[in-house]
């Protein structure tokens, strides 16, 4: 059919005259700007590209979640290449996306997992670790927003990867589940790991 | 209708409730306050025109999310300690991007978004000329003597079989 409806224009564009083929530009811009606008469609406005990437984590002072009276800075960023995971125990989505973070933990020792504990309460973080398993090689806690903002989080989950000299190299925003992990977040890490050796 | 008057009062009473209840949020603003009181302008000018992340169509002065109550209250926290609009913004832009802004900077990345509608109004003006200029300059074509007498034989020809 489309081969058909090819040849039939062509016939079409054929018989007209030089006037009637100039007529055609405005069809043909119309349809670019439609495939343009249709293209703009799919993108996902909620996805916020990132000012922080290739540049410093920022740093922080903050409680551990686990031990109240545990400090942690930016070292626990350094030496190691880190996923940092915002999330919260009220955010559905980050339930959604904690099996495959306790995959990723398991299965590669190598990254250190970091969990940005954001906007919640401790009892009710630590609740949802125990009972849905800790992913969680070091967890921060923040639970008034003091280093979300200059971390530029504006809602959960978002994670970023952080290489080993504690620069930012790449910011995902919403869940991560398996495909996102294999396509989008691994090859980075991968990277990053082997540049440190 | 002045038995209905009762009846109404409730109605009217619920009405008056839900108008009040709508600008709580417009409320929560004035716990923001400076001892300038430009300063209170100047605050409510500036989150006025930075925009929330998370709910993308309203500003932060508008906004009920949360992520836009702890942005106020930075924003608030920085004037309050002297800090310029310029500052402010900056401090923003560096975290959130030129997406908190909603009048674009303009630098390279942003010359088509702000030069774009000027480029297409210059172009759509010379394709206008060009065609009222080729119009003129197209000859009247009228018809010649042989073709004025064909239509003249035409006509009376017309005009007889009638």
């Amino acid at each position: 059919m489309p081969l058909k409806d090819g040849r039939f224009l062509k016939k079409i564009i054929g018989h007209m005259n030089k006037s009637a083929t100039r007529a055609l530009i405005p069809l043909g811009i119309f349809l670019a700007l439609a495939a343009l606008l249709f293209y703009g469609l799919q993108l996902d406005p909620r996805k916020i590209p990132s000012p922080l990437v290739d540049k410093p984590a920022p740093d922080f002072t903050l409680e551990s979640l686990k031990d109240p009276s545990q400090t942690l800075t930016k070292d626990v960023l350094l030496g190691k290449v880190s996923l940092v995971n915002v999330w919260a125990s009220w955010c559905p989505s980050c339930r959604q996306e904690h099996g495959e973070l306790m995959r990723i933990a398991r299965r590669n020792p190598s990254i250190q997992v970091v969990g940005f504990n954001w906007k919640d309460t401790r009892p009710e973080a630590l609740q949802m670790l125990t009972q849905f398993g800790d992913p969680y090689a070091v967890s921060i806690y923040d639970p008034n927003n003091h280093s979300g903002i200059d971390w530029g989080v504006y809602g959960a989950p978002e994670t970023f990867i952080v290489d080993a000299e504690g620069i930012i190299r790449h910011k995902h925003v919403g869940p991560i589940d398996a495909q996102v992990w294999e396509q989008e977040i691994r090859p980075i890490v991968e990277q990053y790991q082997a540049k440190k050796s | 209708m002045t038995a209905r008057t009762p009846k109404l009062m409730p109605a009217a009473l619920a009405l008056a409730g839900a108008l009040t209840l709508g600008t709580a949020h417009a409320y929560t603003l004035e716990e923001f306050t400076f001892e300038d009181p430009s300063q209170t302008t100047e605050f409510r000018d500036l989150i006025g025109e930075l925009r929330c992340l998370v709910c993308q169509n309203e500003s932060l002065a508008g906004s009920q999310a949360s992520v836009a109550q702890d942005l106020r209250n930075e924003v608030y926290r920085m004037m309050q300690e002297g800090k310029t609009r310029d500052e402010v913004v900056d401090f923003l832009v560096a975290r959130y991007g030129d997406f908190v802004l909603y009048e674009p900077p303009i630098k390279p990345s942003t010359y088509f978004l702000w030069f774009g509608p000027f480029i297409f109004f210059a172009l759509g003006g010379f394709l206008l000329m060009r065609a009222i200029q080729r119009k003129k300059a197209e000859p009247e074509q009228d018809l010649s003597d042989a073709e004025r007498a064909r239509l003249q034989q035409l006509l009376a020809d017309t005009n007889k079989k009638d």
